[in-house]
């Protein structure tokens, strides 16, 4: 029996779509078999992010409504072994799916896949409603600005009273230069004010738009940029593994350790 | 203290963060007060469970709410006791 994860955050684009991509991806590089559902209907996403926009046939309503089996929806990713989408639908709004039908159809994926991930759509209306109806757990994204934060706290209040426990954060766009100016809050900062655990902390990085652009997701890359090390390591943790977190902080030239010793950008 | 704090301290500016945090707290505690009818019920009714173990709880006339107190949220619960339970 697989586990079904929504990715949510409240305020919209703090990367719940691109966090979607790079775990899905992530994930089947392990071996795992994975589905990515995209609940945000209407706003159709993922299916671009990952590069898969041209082999649409049926959606997520599609299913639903029961016009398709699901297995028939199921886009096929066919640069990894187990890696499938389920596509939002483009032209209906989020009324067109009920939390029941969400949380039959993540009952039925969860037979077969070893994870499902739902990307959620921003907001705390019916799209959000629908999305968390069929998980057992919540990753929660925020990038370091007060208004994704207090969004975040937000969402994390909503999933505990619909009774979601165990739910943790990612910290998505991280600008560790900021941080150490002292004009971002840094990772213990939110920690302490949202208290919740902690999944990773991805960097800011023009990569992940460069991999965007190509249909591509960071995570693809062995050996290669910094977020997609990260995801690597939050893919790992998700399965359980314990991960040491990147140190973003590390002062590797001649310059940046004189800086330390006399106090500035410490 | 380190360098760069001191003198950041000495020409009276916080640091952009230290500002951010302090109004996110703040903030939070507003909206955090400020939960759904629906949340308020749910806790209500968990309270009244634990409770009625040990004593007997009018539920009419029993009051739940949220407010805020000088900067921190506040949970009141007024709850009316009919009898209270002899096995304790
Ligand atoms: N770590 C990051 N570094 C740089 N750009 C990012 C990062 N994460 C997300 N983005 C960019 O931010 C934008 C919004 O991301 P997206 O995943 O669509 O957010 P959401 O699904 O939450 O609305 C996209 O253009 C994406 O490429
Ligand atoms: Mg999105």
């Amino acid at each position: 029996m697989g586990e079904v994860i929504v990715i949510t955050s409240g305020k919209g684009g703090v990367g719940k779509t691109t966090t979607a991509a790079n775990l899905g991806v992530g994930m089947a590089l392990l071996n795992k078999k994975v589905v990515l559902i995209d609940a945000d209907i209407g706003l159709r996403n993922l299916d671009v992010v990952m590069g898969l926009e041209n082999r649409i046939v049926y959606d997520l309503v599609d299913v639903v409504e029961g016009r398709c089996r699901t297995r028939q929806a199921l886009i096929r990713d066919k640069r990894y072994e187990n890696l499938y989408l389920l596509p939002a639908a483009q032209t209906r709004d989020k009324n067109a799916v009920s939390p029941e039908q969400m949380r039959k159809l993540c009952e039925e994926l969860k037979e077969e896949f070893d994870y499902v991930f739902v990307d959620c759509p921003a907001g705390i209306e019916q799209g959000f409603r629908n999305a968390i109806a069929g998980a057992d757990k919540a990753i929660i994204v925020t990038t370091p600005e007060v208004s994704a934060v207090r969004d975040a706290d937000r969402i994390i209040g909503l999933l505990e009273a619909a009774g979601l426990r165990g739910s943790r954060l990612l910290i998505n766009r991280l600008r560790p230069e900021m941080v150490k100016r002292g004009d971002m809050l840094d990772i213990d900062d939110i920690l302490e004010i949202l208290a919740i655990d902690l999944i990773g902390v991805v960097p800011d990085d023009e990569k992940i738009i460069i991999s965007t652009n190509r249909g591509e997701p960071v995570a693809a890359q062995e050996n290669g940029s910094l977020s997609g090390r990260a995801y690597r390591n939050i893919v790992r943790r998700i399965m359980g593994e314990e991960v040491p977190f990147l140190n973003f902080y590390q002062n590797r030239s001649l310059l940046g350790r004189l800086k330390k010793l006399i106090g500035f950008g410490g | 203290m380190n360098l760069k704090a001191l003198l950041k301290a000495l020409m009276g500016k916080q640091d952009s963060k230290d500002v951010a945090k302090e109004r996110l707290r703040l903030v939070l505690v507003h909206d955090r007060a400020s939960v759904s009818p629906e949340f308020l019920d749910i806790i209500k009714e968990e309270i009244i469970r634990v409770i009625s173990k040990y004593m007997e709880i009018d539920e009419g006339n029993t009051v739940i709410q949220m407010h805020r107190n000088e900067g921190t949220a506040v949970l009141e619960a007024n709850l009316a006791v009919k009898a209270i339970r002899r096995t304790f």
